[in-house]
């Protein structure tokens, strides 16, 4: 029984003991790590990166892969600022709209991929090209969005709290440590741990990740799932834009660049497979934790530049695939044919 | 070089027709409609045109490709090639120019093109070696062995640069990048000695067999005798001396190295130049010959896209159809689909 | 089914086939490679369409789109390899794509109180939440075949069920088989073991060449009638090489010697000596430790203990490269993974291992290439029209000569065959050992390994016999006989 737990969940304790291990270290090296402030940051500030993660952690976990999302950010959040800022549209509705789009885009990668047996890596390829330019293409530079309702959505969450009637003390907690940005990241992650986990869209992902072929035999429906979790991620990655647009109060067509590499960090860092068929989204939670944690201790260091980012990911990377090899290695099972 | 005609799939036509085609298509689009194009003058003993550009611009992009095709024989795949042109190009300018923001000026090469060459050349090799290592001795998979030094690689080369542009003037360096040599640039020269050398080892000698075999089936291969371990490492070390020297004449061509932007995406497009000249991302056979007008296509594409004066952005957006277009003709079932379709309205 | 045909390109797999399942029956599906036994059962679930012919179910006319459609037809399959998710749970694995649901969530507790209660039919008690990979593979298939009842199938297909199972598991499956046929369930029962059909099967069908040769009660069909309808010809035709001479073997041919090798949970210590000129059978049941030992011998595997020796001098192999350079070759057991390469010619497959050994800088010309592969696939009589076509167009039998070429090309002194036999058809069969005969006479020194026990006895000349991953006995000229050798698995003293 041991054994089948700690096979289980081998990797995501693992995970989660270098998370710990790297948030208390940078506490003791750095004065006011600990504040609430700076944990709050951690899903603030990677709000769109954990969206991100989010969906590609469907599409990895399906077996596949999906280069376009850090291209889809920038997109998404030109798209929203163009219709919002020059033809008048109201926010919300250019959100919606995204979004929708984005999961359209998925959706079509993923029928390409699926009923054309195309590579997802080629396509999503594909993909990042066209959504980049295409984001170029609607405008060429950043835009500023001045439109009234955006603070007014930031201060979402504290104008809920008094609805609510919550003490006083209460709204301004709320205000100061749940900003919208981290509200929506944890939605979403809240969403993704359901999807995978209670439905039956989640389950034939990772049956499919597993052994596509015994998922085909097993009468699972392989080909809408794909288009599925692609269109999921799709709609993710808009998402993010949306909450780019949030963040930084303008879109911007370079916004998300090299993205989808962290997005893809942070999955296999949480633990799942490149192969598929293991994993879980609360791992990827985990992996953008400690991205955030990295980034912020080099950022509080100040010494540091912040290209240390990358090579810290970098050997955080190495280090679980090669502890990922190591348990596959000792615990694997797969018996081989007697004779 | 060349695949053998028409023994891959006896059903249908040898891949590198494909790519082949829409070269040739590409081209006569051009010939009818820009002008120009196809002209080639004779100035001071050198040729110029639109033709020698687009190779001249495609040199990094080529050179990676046939790194790239020889690792994806072996089922792998190197995502940090962009990385190590950066580092190449970071490492070669700081030793030359040594700026004092830079680590890299501690150490006194005399100046010497040769030796920054050399070293440049021999960690691009060692990085590629590494990330064969991760493959081979720990089992990591190739994509995420390279993506390591993808995420990282960029860091290092920062880090080399402190985040700056690092500029240069020296001569031979800029020859590289810039240079003639019997009336063509010298990045033509090099990659076609390049081709023709990589064309020979791996034709004229077992390794070409032994790559396939190892892309193909891995376990028969060790089986048979050959080394897999020894052969990938092999291939992954050579894709970083690839990327390596592309990242020189990267920095050469702009007399400088820019560790945020050298060989940006470049992976992608070498990727790209490689399924598009047949060889299959699964591995086993390859074509050298096929990604190079992969790569050329690829560049085409781009110039021809900027000689109609239409906008840059839209570049990317073209790449995306073509590269869709190149790989659904590839697909079996799309061609039986359209087979179907048209054989429906025919009757 | 009626009437059946289907054809693909260039050729005819099934014309005019019958084939009548009737309920609470075991009905055995035999015939030798390329007969059309798997595409006739591709039809039935859905993964081919028929050309021509009608298949009914109770009467009804029915026509499978997919397999998902078979199976809500109510057709499972169960084959070789276990088509379940490994890395799932069991639980998992049986609920797929049917999960309960309450409220819009999986109903975890349901799941796995349901799978306890389908696996107790079978008489298995297993911790359902742990992953299926964890479980030998007679536990998956048993976890298989629970699958396929739950989805309430009338016909139950077990393709090759038994080839992975020990005795014990086979006994398992048969158990459970005839539970399952006093249900009212059709079983199609696909297999090679004729012991096997014996046991269990009520009637058995034949097919040969792609036709039906007849449908037969099984207590009514003698033995050596049935190999004769599998291969067309009465058992007294059979070519039969001539039973192996006693051979003079002396100390002066020893080529190899191991002593004390091993390697745990994969073999005990055990002594083994090759000769040159002789043929060593390995024999013993599945899971016995056969191909342990050749992997041990030709360094797929580190042994934990004992040593090899090669006419007298101490060598260490590490890899089969090793091996080969010390004149070793193999015919794995698995060609499909450990020696085809599928898309390189005929020509570079039969000739790999040699470039291999000669090294990458002394590359084979084309023509020697041409000239070395042609002499084999004559020798061998392989067939093919083109020997530049991908070697995954061949068919079994000659892909299996082809691998038998690329070692015989690299002229070992020591050969060792797995299974050479197994997947080709009789009469290649005996062509095989024809060229084993010759080989043993040049001075090549053979070890043998071979599931059919009759194969053994006729062309060893000596014979190691393995039970359960341990030598327990070796047989020498008139003592090599089928009685002696099974005696000698069961255990009991050999007088």
């Amino acid at each position: 029984m041991i054994a089948g737990w700690l096979q289980r969940y081998a990797t995501l304790a693992t995970t989660a003991l270098v998370c710990l291990l790297l948030y208390i270290v940078a506490g003791s090296l750095y004065a006011g790590f600990f504040s609430p402030r700076v944990f709050v940051g951690f899903f603030a500030d990677n709000a769109f990166l954990g969206i991100v993660a989010v969906g590609m952690t469907f599409v990895i976990l399906s077996g596949g892969i999906d280069l376009s999302v850090g291209a889809m950010i920038g997109c998404s959040s030109i798209v929203i600022a163009t219709l919002v800022e020059q033809a008048g549209w109201h926010p919300l509705a250019a959100v919606l709209l995204m979004l929708l789009l984005g999961a359209l885009f998925g959706a079509s990668m993923g029928s390409l991929i699926h009923f054309f047996t195309l590579p997802p890596f080629i396509v999503t390829l594909a993909g990042m090209f066209f959504a980049r330019g295409m984001g170029f293409v609607v405008h060429e530079e950043s835009i500023a969005i001045r439109h009234e309702f955006y603070p007014a959505l930031n201060d979402l969450p504290a104008t809920l709290a008094s609805w609510l009637h919550l003490p006083d003390g209460g709204v301004q907690f709320v205000g100061r440590y749940l900003p919208l940005t981290a509200v929506i990241f944890l939605l979403v992650l809240a969403v993704g741990i359901y999807l995978a986990h209670w439905t039956r869209f989640g389950r034939n992902t990772y049956a499919i990740g597993g052994d596509e072929d015994s998922a085909v035999l097993m009468g699972l429906p392989v080909g809408r799932t794909k288009v599925q979790a692609y269109a999921l991620n799709g709609f993710c990655s808009a998402l993010a834009g949306a909450v780019y647009t949030l963040y930084t109060f303008s879109g911007n067509p370079t916004a998300g660049t090299m993205l989808e590499l962290d997005a893809i960090a942070a999955v296999v860092i949480g633990g799942t497979l490149l192969t598929g068929g293991a994993g879980y989204v609360a791992g990827t939670l985990l992996g953008v934790l400690i991205f955030g944690i990295i980034q912020t201790a080099i950022i509080f260091d100040g010494t540091l530049s912040s290209w240390w980012t990358r090579i810290a990911i970098g050997f955080l990377v190495m280090v679980f695939i090669l502890l990922q090899r190591l348990f596959q290695r000792t615990l694997g099972s797969a018996r081989r044919r007697p004779s | 070089m060349k695949r053998r005609q028409g023994q891959r799939r006896s059903l249908s036509m040898p891949r590198i027709v494909w790519p082949l085609i829409a070269l040739a298509l590409l081209l006569l689009f051009n010939l009818f409609f820009t002008d120009g194009f196809f002209h080639i003058e004779v100035r001071d003993g050198r040729l110029y045109g639109s033709l020698i550009d687009i190779i001249d611009r495609a040199a990094p992009v080529i050179l990676v490709s046939m790194g790239m095709t020889l690792v994806i024989a072996t089922a792998g795949i190197d995502l940090s090639v962009g990385a190590v042109m950066a580092i190449a190009g970071a490492l070669a300018a700081g030793l030359i120019a040594r700026p004092e923001y830079s680590v890299l000026s501690n150490f006194d090469i005399g100046g010497s093109f040769a030796v920054a060459l050399l070293i440049a050349l021999l960690i691009s090799a060692l990085a590629g070696a590494g990330n064969g290592t991760l493959v081979t001795v720990f089992g990591v998979q190739p994509i995420v062995a390279t993506l390591i030094l993808m995420v990282a690689g960029r860091g290092i080369a920062q880090l080399l640069t402190s985040g700056q542009i690092v500029t240069f003037r020296h001569e031979s360096f800029a020859y590289l990048g810039n240079g003639f040599f019997l009336g063509l640039p010298v990045t033509i020269t090099i990659v076609v000695a390049m081709l023709l050398m990589i064309g020979l080892l791996v034709r004229r000698t077992a390794l070409g067999l032994f790559i396939e075999a190892v892309g193909d089936n891995p376990t028969a291969s060790r089986h048979a005798g050959v080394r897999p371990h020894f052969i990938r490492l092999f291939v992954y070390s050579l894709c970083g001396l690839l990327a390596g020297l592309a990242g020189l004449i990267a920095a050469a061509d702009i007399q400088a190295a820019d560790a945020n932007n050298a060989g940006l995406y470049i992976e992608l497009d070498a990727i790209l130049a490689v399924v598009i000249g047949g060889t299959a991302l699964t591995g086993g056979r390859f074509s050298l010959l096929g990604s190079v007008i992969g790569a050329l296509l690829i560049q085409s594409i781009t110039t021809t896209i900027l000689s109609r004066g239409v906008p840059v952005q839209y570049t990317l957006v073209v790449k995306a159809a073509v590269v869709i277009a190149v790989c659904l003709l590839q697909s079996e079932r799309f061609r039986l689909l359209i087979m179907h379709q048209l054989r429906r309205d025919g009757s | 089914m009626k009437g059946v045909r289907k054809t693909f390109p260039g050729m005819i797999a099934l014309d005019d086939v019958n084939f009548t399942l009737r309920a609470g029956e075991i009905h055995a599906l035999m015939g030798e490679n390329g007969a059309g036994k798997s595409t006739l059962i591709k039809i039935i679930t859905g993964v081919h369409r028929r050309d021509a012919g009608a298949i009914l179910l109770d009467g009804q006319p029915i026509e499978a789109h997919s397999p998902a459609h078979a199976q809500m037809l109510g057709i499972s399959t169960v084959y070789q390899e276990i088509n379940l998710i490994p890395q799932l749970s069991v639980a998992e694995n049986l609920h797929l794509g049917r999960q309960p649901m309450k409220l819009a969530r999986i109903d975890w507790k349901t799941i796995r109180r349901r799978a306890r209660e389908s696996l107790a039919r079978l008489e298995l008690d297993i911790d359902v939440t742990r992953p299926l990979a964890s479980f030998s593979i007679a536990i998956q298939q048993l976890v298989a075949i629970a699958r396929s009842l739950d989805v309430e199938a009338r016909i139950l297909i077990l393709d090759e069920p038994t080839s992975s199972l020990d005795e014990n598991e086979v006994k398992q499956l048969f158990t459970v088989m005839r539970r399952l046929k006093s249900t009212g369930l059709g079983i199609i029962f696909i297999t090679h073991f004729i012991d096997q059909v014996y046991e269990v099967a009520d009637r058995i069908t034949v097919l040969r060449n792609g036709r039906l040769v007849g449908e037969y009660e099984t207590a009514q069909l003698p033995r050596l009638e049935l190999i004769g309808k599998m291969i067309g010809r009465t058992a007294a035709d059979t070519p039969r090489p001539e039973r192996a001479r006693p051979h003079g073997v002396t100390e002066r041919n020893i080529f190899l010697q191991a002593n004390g090798l091993g390697r745990k949970g994969s073999i005990a210590p055990l002594d083994i000596t090759a000769h040159s000129g002789e043929v060593l059978g390995l024999a013993g049941l599945l899971g016995s430790g056969r191909t342990e030992i050749a992997c041990l011998l030709f360094g797929l595997d580190r042994p934990d203990s004992g040593g090899i020796a090669v006419r007298g001098r101490k060598v260490r192999i590490n890899s089969p490269r090793k091996a080969i350079a010390e004149g070793f070759g193999m015919l794995p057991e698995d060609r499909q993974s450990q020696g085809l390469v599928p898309d390189l010619s005929l020509r570079e497959n039969i000739t790999l291992a040699l470039q291999a050994r000669r090294g990458w800088l002394k590359p084979l010309s084309r023509k020697r290439q041409a000239e070395i592969a042609d002499r084999f696939i004559s020798a061998l009589n392989i067939d093919t029209t083109n020997a530049e076509k991908p070697i995954r167009f061949l068919s079994g039998g000659n892909q299996q000569k082809a691998i038998l070429a690329r070692w015989l090309a690299t002229e070992p002194a020591l050969l060792i065959l797995d299974e050479p036999t197994r997947g080709i058809d009789v009469g290649a069969k005996a062509e095989v050992e024809k060229l084993i005969a010759s080989l043993r006479d040049r001075g090549m020194s053979i070890i043998f390994i071979s599931s059919e026990l009759e194969e053994v006895v006729r062309d060893s000349q000596r014979v190691i016999v393995l039970r359960d991953r341990a030598k327990v006995a070796e047989l020498t000229a008139e003592d090599i006989t089928e009685k002696r050798i099974m005696l000698a698995i069961a255990g009991s003293e050999t007088t």
